[in-house]
Order: structure tokens, then sequence, then C-alpha cells
């Protein structure tokens, strides 16, 4: 029973949902229950999931204090960085459910210009975030020097690729060209660049999305159907 | 009919009943056993490779199952790998970590751990703890689990399931802290990164064959070749289209451009 109700669940809302699109909308015309029920469907069983995910939320914040309040209780490895987790957690939600600095009662936003919450956001949040993802810059840079190494015919393919696209889509690069001929316009950096990734790069990344696309379309049957042991449990 | 059913979504439908039939005739084929050899996905051979080497370092199993919650399916096809894992870490003794950063997600993780260890005769040796969860936030999220990883230097890390921007953020910090890395994502703007960063990857579709690939059930096995006619439909769709649209230019025959037009119309949604 305890695996029976979910995978009906899953069958029942998934079959749905499938069926959702071939329904008209009751707002461009579609009359009868059918129409509504797949309309009423379609709005709102991500907004049920959505109200399930707000109280599994709670399970993951009552996790993530255990462990870290653990880890400072027991000294343990890096219990000082738990220790600034659970102080941060609380003071943010504190600031957050008492709309310190904002404008009080049911009514007033969170979110208000003049609120803590926002004040957080800003300065501190944001600019925390936008450092990690200025990180990438580098990571990127390592990454690329990594695989542009001439280890193989692919890799000096990629390297020539890379290159022709970085310089063709600089002042420099057009002006490196521009040059040559018409008749032979087609080997200026700037249009090569534009050919490669128009070409092969959109064939490439469309033939992934058809393989994700139908990978999908099969992973969904087995998970309505109720074949996909290792998520669903059971046999394996 | 016409003010229940939306008429103009009949290729849909059409493309719907095609793949599922062909899904569904994949499977019965396998119960049948009238299976043919499937191509090896090194990705998943090198599951237990990264597991091994782990043990014999002596150091942890990193699984990081994506950043979005359980109603995406790549977080389903990635949590159905976590379960291999899981068992080859109970077996070889390895202790693994699962960050996760939903809630529901870290839950089905702890339920598919706890199922493995039990699964593989070490029950005892589950705990909790190796699923845990970090934020809902992205760059949060990936900051954690970068510090994890430099601190813990992971021998093995697993980055199964949907990413975005944190990607290479992850699996950098892997790289740098010398575990042999296995990623798969359907996220294809995120491929490139993981290729480059990555000892092997599941490239797209290949995430969601992976767990077909490392059952023993020919249902589930069965339903790869269904996806394979879908293949195979869509190479003949885009081939024929693009000989009846050149053979339309070329030639101005009216069959030709009716043709054409219909393939499009078969392919076209909205």
């Amino acid at each position: 029973m305890r695996r029976l109700i979910p995978r009906l669940i899953l069958t029942v809302v998934g079959v749905v949902l499938v069926l959702t699109p071939f329904f008209v909308r009751p707002e461009a015309g579609g009359r009868g229950p059918l129409p509504v029920f797949f309309a009423y469907a379609d709005e709102n069983f991500s907004v049920w999931f959505n109200v399930l995910a707000v109280f599994a939320f709670i399970l993951g914040g009552a996790n993530l204090l255990r462990t870290h309040a653990l880890r400072v209780r027991e000294r343990g490895r890096d219990w000082p960085y738990s220790l600034l987790t659970l102080v941060a957690f609380t003071a943010v939600l504190v600031l957050g459910l008492f709309k310190v600095g904002g404008p009080p009662g049911l009514q007033g936003s969170v979110s208000h210009g003049d609120s803590a919450l926002t004040w957080i956001f800003d300065w501190i949040y944001m600019p925390l975030k936008s450092t990690l993802f200025a990180l990438l810059a580098f990571f990127v840079a390592s990454a690329a020097y990594r695989a542009f190494r001439l280890r193989s015919w692919e890799a000096s393919l990629l390297l020539a690729a890379a290159f022709v696209v970085l310089i063709g889509r600089t002042p420099f690069g057009v002006t490196l060209t521009a040059w040559l001929p018409n008749v032979l316009r087609f080997l200026r950096l700037d249009e090569l660049s534009i050919w490669i990734m128009k070409v092969p790069n959109t064939a490439g990344w469309r033939s992934i999305l058809i393989g994700i696309s139908l990978g999908v379309v099969a992973m969904s049957l087995r998970l309505i159907l109720g074949i996909e042991h290792a998520v669903l449990g059971g046999r394996r | 009919m016409g003010s229940i059913l939306d008429t103009s979504a009949w290729n849909l439908g059409l493309m719907l009943l095609l793949l599922s039939a062909a899904v569904l005739g994949g499977i019965q084929a396998a119960r049948r056993r009238r299976l043919g050899p499937m191509r090896r996905l090194r990705a998943l051979d090198a599951l237990e490779i990264a597991v091994g080497r782990a043990a014999e370092l002596g150091r942890p199993v990193y699984f990081v199952p994506g950043v979005r919650d359980i109603d995406d399916v790549q977080t389903i096809a990635g949590l159905s790998l976590l379960r291999t894992v899981a068992g080859l870490a109970a077996r070889y003794g390895c202790r693994l970590q699962v960050p996760t950063d939903r809630s529901l997600v870290m839950n089905t993780a702890r339920e598919i751990c706890r199922e493995a260890y039990a699964a593989a005769g070490r029950p005892e040796a589950y705990r909790d703890d190796m699923v845990s969860y970090i934020s809902d936030e992205q760059f949060a999220f990936a900051a954690r689990v970068d510090g994890l990883m430099v601190r813990e230097r992971p021998a093995a890390a697993f980055l199964l399931g949907a990413f975005y921007a944190e990607s290479l953020l992850l699996a950098e910090a892997g790289n740098l802290a010398g575990a042999m890395q296995v990623a798969g994502t359907a996220n294809w703007h995120q491929l490139p990164f993981l290729v480059t960063a990555c000892d092997e990857v599941l490239i797209g579709d290949e995430l969601f064959a992976a767990s077909a690939y490392l059952d023993e059930d020919p249902a589930l096995r069965g339903s790869l070749r269904g996806q394979d006619f879908g293949k195979y439909l869509a190479m003949a769709l885009l081939t024929g289209g693009a000989l009846l649209a050149a053979g339309s230019v070329l030639t101005g025959q009216a069959v030709l451009t009716t043709l054409y037009g219909a393939v499009l119309r078969l392919l076209q949604t909205g």
C-alpha cells in the first residue's frame, strides 16, 4: 500500500497532464465537463505540488538546523562554518517573519524597499551570488585550457572552431580578413564564425534536443506504467 | 466534438500515439525475449570503477542529483542512478554523501539510499545524514558543495540531473579535488562544460536511458527500443523533408510542395 498509492497518483496525474493539450480550453470555447476538468488540472496540479513542496521545505530547514547544530555541539570538523550558518539562518528567518523595517501586518510586503530582508538581499546575498558567478570566468578558462590541449584530432578541431568563433566575433577578427575578395567572402572570420554557430553547432544541439525529447517521452511512459523501479522502489 | 477536442493538436496526438505504441511494443518484445544487443555506455560502466577507486583511496563518494525539484524528469533520472551508486558504495564500504537542494529530493534520495543499502545486505551502514539538504538557492548550494569537495576531497563525484550555471562550478571543484567524475544532464547548454571538466558524460537522452541500461528488467530495456524507433522516425522525417524541400525548389512540382507542407505540418507545434 505504501508504494501502490504513490504509483496510482503518479499514473493518474501523468495521464491527465498528457491529455491536457488535446482539450479545448473553456476560455477558447471548450464546453462540457471534460474541457473544464482538464483546464482545472492543468492550472492546479502544479500549484498542489508547490503546496507540498512548501511543507517539505520545513523538513529541509529542520534537517539543516539539526545537522549544523549537532556539528557545533560536538565541535566537529569546520564547526565555526556551521555556527555561521545557524546564525545567518536564524537571523534571516526572524527578520523575514517579523517584517523588521518594513510595513507590519499580514498585508505588509516582506520585500518592501525599507525592510531588513531587502537590505540583506541587496547588500549581502546579491554580492555573494555575483562573486560566485564571477568565479565562472576563471573556471571556464581552466576548463577550456584542458579541452583545447592538442591531444587528439577532435581536440584540434574543437580548438580551431573555438578560435574562429572567438576571433570572428571581435572587431579585430573582422578587420583581419576584411581584405578577402567577395568571391572568398565565406572565408572571412566573421562569416565563418556565423556559419559555425548556425550550421554545425545548431545541427549538433538540435539532434541532442530531439534525443532528449524522445528520452523524456520514454522515461515518462516508464513512470506512468510503474516500471521505473529505481525511483518508485521495488524489484531491481 | 469541436468544442471538446482541440483538433489543431492532431499532429501532436499522432506523434504521441506512435511513440507510445513503439515504447509499449518494445516492452512487449523484450518480455518475449526478442531483444537485440545494447550499445555500451562508457559513462555507466565507469560508475563501478569510480566507486571502487574511492574505496581503494579511502575517500568519500559524492552524488549530486541536480538542482531541480522532484517534478523534473531529469531529477528522477538522476535519482534512479543514485540507487546503483548507493548500492555500490554499500558493497565497497565507501562513505557516500548526497547533497540536495530540495527537501522533496532529500526525502526521496534517503528512501532510495536506505533501500539500496538494505538490498546490498548492509542496512546498518545507512545513515540519514548521508543525504543532506543544503539550500534551494542555486549558488548557495554550489558554494556549499564546492566547499565540501575542497575539504573532503572525494575520490568519485557524480553530477547526474538538471544543472544550470552552477554545473562548471561543481565540476571544476570536483576536478580540483582530484575526483573521478561522471556527469549527465539533458540541459544541452551545460553539456560543453561537463564534457570538458568530467571524465565521463551521459549526453542528453543517455541520462534517461541509464536506469534501463543498468536494470535487468526486460520491460525497462524494451522501452529503449521505442526510443530508438522515435529517433529513426525523426531521421526519416528530417531527411524526407529536406529532400522534398529541395525537390520542390528544383523541379517546381506541386506534389512535392504539398508533401513538404504535410511533413512541416506534422512537425509543427503550437
